[in-house]
């Protein structure tokens, strides 16, 4: 049962060979037993769980379960959830019970999902290591001594070690893909307004979005299916029918599924930068596409490279604002002494915020500060367009675009703590995506050095979310690098 | 030097609050008066993850202003922050509109001064924009602490910014005033003042007249007219005093005291805040379509101005008068359906009687012309009587009394029941007020003699006697004629 799909689950669900009770407990033991070493959780919702599961058990009786019913999974502790600690990886909210569920969790509630907790994540969704947790660095469990990736660290590591069968995550500059690229999962950021931020902390409004994390294509399809649909309390969600993101979900027709998809390879992404070991596995993805049916075609992302610059611009100054709501006032952590106004407000940030996230405060005030505005914030506005026009201009050439979904494979926990910049520009490949508001998915494509996971990226064009899961669901058939499990 | 060698130089920033039943990004209500934080809800109090959703009613009231003032209603704006920490603002950022609001430009004509010496004048306006209000900080009764009260957050607002048109603190209240009017006129706020609906910043500065415009200090949070007033006067006399003792104006911020009536500083430019606008990512911009825009402009109401103009070219009025009658929505209703009642042919009476007597009656019972005793049927009876000669015009006022007091019921001939009742129907039986001067010349001989001395106040004094002889249902039209023939004859 730990290493089912979801088809599996449901299909043991429904034919009672277990119920949802023994099955949130099987999962909360493995959380039990791991998590300790991997610190992929902050919150634990034991007895929550196992309300629902027997909430769900009743709903199987009854013959009224939904897909999802019955089904464990973990969120992200960016998303809000009703009665039980709601932290972002950040001191600041380190007491902030939500009163509320974001709207994400409140779909799968009502889908009859499970949650099992909230899992660990770098402070207000900032960082690409899951180290800036207020909770302490999530360990990648390929490695231990490794990172898992991040901000969605927690959530990947969870479906890594299969501590939950599918979680959510989100993904503001590739907090979704790059960790399940590094723990040798499938993760999906669906285009910008799919998924409904409300209830989602803001990091940076206009690149978050929230994803899913899966052991498969499959998986995530089905879980994705659940979070995504026009919400009215979020101005930016999109007012589109429901869809069914697993509809291209199927087994292979032939033994040529992909045949006519053609898939760009930005010439950009495949230049230097990118491991020996990563180039290898990502080439390896790449004929196995092509002995499935699809033709490779190199594109051209000429701004690509301006990517990191507009987004270390935009996020910033997005957060900068996003997080002044956290001044002690009305929740979250407030300063034992101060002798005014100003020195609560001073002291109570200052103790509540960690270092990286008091950088992009610092970086995104200057950037928005009146003489300045019109050099950074508006001219990577003007880059973000130009990013996006080039995706458009590849998808006059192709299908879908393929790439590393990292330069590299996970790295040791500290190495790069000490050099910002160099942690930012392991982001290289995802961040692009982001600020054109494509979607954008990782599925594992083989191992590096170290027996680390390396993650391929396919990226679509706006409302492509059934392709790429169908396109990777398609190389998953073919392939058996998303059953690999650490040891 | 005196005040008349210089020139002031004003204007005006109106924060109008819409009255939608919910907040402009909220459910939340924005009923005045509740217990503390009990109309805040997630949104209002920026709880973690919460968004803001624009309320169309808000729109809808802005584009209603633009019409109203023929600006330019934006197929586009954008909603901004402006950031800034403060315990009562709590997402640490205000949501307004910046580079692009909702309303461009536009003009309101005021009217300024009494009698010979009024003018009129048209005041540009530079922009209008949609804006959430703040809660407030309340810094007594919590023993050195401060409470919150954020119901108040997030409630809709209308800045109006005017061009620094106005050079007078007396323009600048017949601007206040004219706005007030236009924007409870087109039912998009209050305008209660004690409430905080409609409040006035003044930005005021000095100059030599045609010379280059002055450093201007911002008075804020005027809340009534008599205070925009004061507060101006004593701002300029104390900008004159100091630039004429050598002094330099500074920029700054200031706020009025109505115990003292002075103005003292709140900020300098030096302390201002950098806002750090941007466009709110959590709201597209706001796109109102020609067809929105044509739907409000189908349902406004007929405006002051278009009713001024109607009144003075179709019924005849003086622009004074016509002014007067749409000053305010109930009185120009009062008076259009006075009007209606009382035919087209009676407009110059009614109007008389709409800002004469019944405007002294309503101001001193402190009623609006809405909820008159007196219904506009029954004073267009009353103006009728009058012209047909069935009674005076100073019998009218009598019977304008009773109407008031509710006497002759509630139907439109209350006035007719009135002059039945009280037998005070004009006698127009010219050998009847002949005999009447008879017997006044014969008791008057003094004034008579006088009179004819060349003195006209005897005549006068003459005609009130045959009145008050005929306890006032002689026509006076016909005594005059009579008495001046008998006199001459």
């Amino acid at each position: 049962m730990i290493n089912a799909s979801l088809t599996e689950l449901r299909a043991a669900l429904d034919a009672k060979r277990i119920s949802s009770v023994e099955l949130a407990t099987l999962f909360l033991d493995r959380i039990a037993a791991h998590n300790p070493s991997l610190n992929a959780f902050i919150t634990v919702d034991r007895d929550g769980a196992l309300a629902a599961a027997r909430a769900a058990d009743a709903r199987i009786a009854a013959g009224n379960a939904g897909p999802l019913t019955g089904i464990p999974l973990a969120h992200k502790d960016v998303f809000c959830t009703e009665g039980v600690l709601t932290t972002c990886g950040s001191k600041m909210l380190s007491n902030f019970v939500s009163p509320y569920d974001a709207h994400v969790v409140s779909l799968l509630k009502a889908a009859g999902a499970v949650n099992l907790g909230k899992t660990n994540m770098d402070e207000f969704a900032m960082g690409s290591s899951n180290e800036n947790s207020h909770y302490g660095p999530v360990k990648n469990p390929w490695d231990t001594t490794r990172i898992p990736g991040g901000s969605s660290g927690g959530s990947a590591a969870a479906v890594a070690a299969r501590l939950a069968p599918i979680a959510t995550g989100t993904d503001t500059g590739g907090s979704v893909r790059q960790p399940a690229g590094h723990t040798g999962i499938t993760g999906i950021k669906p285009t910008y307004g799919v998924v409904s931020r409300y209830g989602m902390i803001a990091y940076a409004s206009s690149l978050d979005q929230g994803g899913a994390f899966g052991a498969s294509a499959a998986d995530c399809a089905q879980l994705l299916t659940a979070m995504a649909g026009f919400d009215e309390r979020d101005s930016t969600s999109l007012e589109r029918p429901a869809e069914d993101y697993a509809r291209e979900i199927a087994a292979p027709a032939n033994d040529k599924p992909l045949a006519g998809l053609r898939i760009g390879l930005p010439r950009e992404f495949f230049a230097e930068g990118m491991a020996e070991d990563v180039r290898a596995a990502v080439e390896a993805a790449l004929d196995q596409y092509r002995k499935l049916g699809a033709t490779t075609v190199e594109v051209s992302l000429p701004n690509a490279r301006l990517a990191i610059p507009a987004y270390y611009v935009i996020a910033p100054a997005e957060a900068s604002s996003n997080l002044s709501r956290f001044d002690g006032v009305r929740y979250g952590h407030r300063a034992a002494e101060y002798r005014d106004l100003a020195e609560m407000y001073a002291k109570s940030r200052a103790e509540g915020f960690g270092a990286e996230v008091k950088r992009r405060i610092l970086v995104g005030t200057y950037v928005l500060s009146h003489g300045y505005y019109d050099a950074y914030y508006l001219q990577a506005q003007k880059l973000r367009r130009l990013i996006a026009q080039d995706f458009q201009a590849a998808f006059r050439e192709c299908d879908v675009i393929a790439g590393p979904t990292s330069p590299t494979t996970a790295w040791a926990i500290g190495e790069k703590t000490d050099d910002p910049v160099q942690m930012y520009l392991s982001d290289i490949y995802t961040i692009a995506v982001n600020l054109a508001g494509l979607p954008g998915l990782s599925h594992p494509c083989g191992f590096g050095g170290g027996n680390l996971p390396v993650g391929l990226q396919l990226i679509g064009d706006y409302f492509g979310e059934a392709r790429l899961l169908g396109t990777a669901h398609q190389y998953q058939q073919a392939t058996d690098w998303h059953l690999r499990r650490p040891a | 030097m005196s005040r008349s060698d210089w020139e002031v130089v004003i204007g005006l920033e109106v924060h109008a609050q819409l009255n939608t039943a919910s907040k402009i990004f909220s459910g939340a209500s924005t009923a005045f008066g509740a217990a503390p934080n009990v109309q805040a809800c997630a949104v209002d109090i920026a709880l973690p993850g919460v968004l803001p959703v624009l309320n169309r009613g808000a729109v809808e009231r802005a584009i209603r202003f633009g019409l109203a003032i023929g600006a330019n209603v934006a197929s586009k704006s954008v909603f901004a922050r402006k950031n800034y920490f403060y315990p009562d603002l709590p997402k640490g950022y205000q949501i307004s509109q910046f580079e692009l609001p909702v309303v461009q430009g536009g003009e309101i004509t005021i009217r300024v001064g009494e009698g010979d010496k009024a003018y009129e004048k048209t005041v540009q306006l530079t922009r209008a924009h949609l804006e959430e209000d703040a809660g407030k900080s309340l810094h007594e009764d919590f023993h050195g602490m401060s409470g919150i009260d954020l119901n108040r957050a997030g409630t809709p607002l209308l800045e109006i910014v005017s061009e620094p048109d106005m050079r007078s603190s007396a323009e600048a209240v017949a601007y206040a005033r004219a706005l007030h009017a236009l924007v409870r006129w087109i039912d998009i706020c209050d305008g209660n003042m004690q409430e905080g609906s409609f409040r006035c910043d003044a930005n005021v500065s000095v100059r030599r007249p045609g010379g280059p415009l002055g450093t201007r200090r911002e008075i804020k949070n005027l809340n009534s007219f008599r205070f925009l007033q004061q507060a101006i006067d004593f701002e300029v006399q104390w900008q004159i005093d100091t630039i004429e003792d050598g002094g330099r104006i500074q920029q700054a911020t200031v706020l009025f005291d109505p115990d003292t009536g002075e103005t003292r500083m709140m900020r300098s430019k030096e302390d201002a805040h950098d806002y750090r606008y941007f466009p709110d990512p959590d709201l597209l911009p706001l796109v109102i379509s020609p067809e929105w825009k044509a739907r409000v402009a189908s349902e406004m109401p007929e405006l002051p101005g278009a009713m001024k103009a109607r009144f003075m070219e179709q019924w005849g009025l003086s622009a004074y008068d016509a002014t007067t009658l749409t000053a305010s929505k109930e009185v120009a209703a009062f008076y259009q359906a006075t009007v209606d009642a009382a035919g087209v042919a009676q407009a110059k009476p009614c109007a008389n009687w709409v800002m004469g007597d019944l405007a002294a009656r309503l101001n001193k019972a402190e009623l609006d012309a809405s909820a008159s005793p007196v219904s506009p049927a029954q004073l267009a009876g009353l103006v009728a009587r009058i012209t047909d000669g069935t009674i005076s015009n100073n019998i009218g006022k009598k019977v304008f009394e009773a109407l008031w007091n509710g006497e002759g019921g509630t139907d439109a001939n209350a006035a007719d029941a009135i002059i039945e009742a009280q037998g005070l129907r004009q006698t127009n039986d010219a050998g009847a007020i002949e005999a009447m001067i008879d017997e006044v010349l014969a008791a008057n001989q003094k004034s008579v003699e006088e009179f004819r001395a060349g003195k006209d106040k005897a005549f006068n004094a003459l005609v009130g006697q045959v009145m008050r002889a005929s306890k006032g249902k002689a026509n006076p039209a016909q005594v005059n004629e009579l008495l001046k023939r008998k006199l001459e004859g």
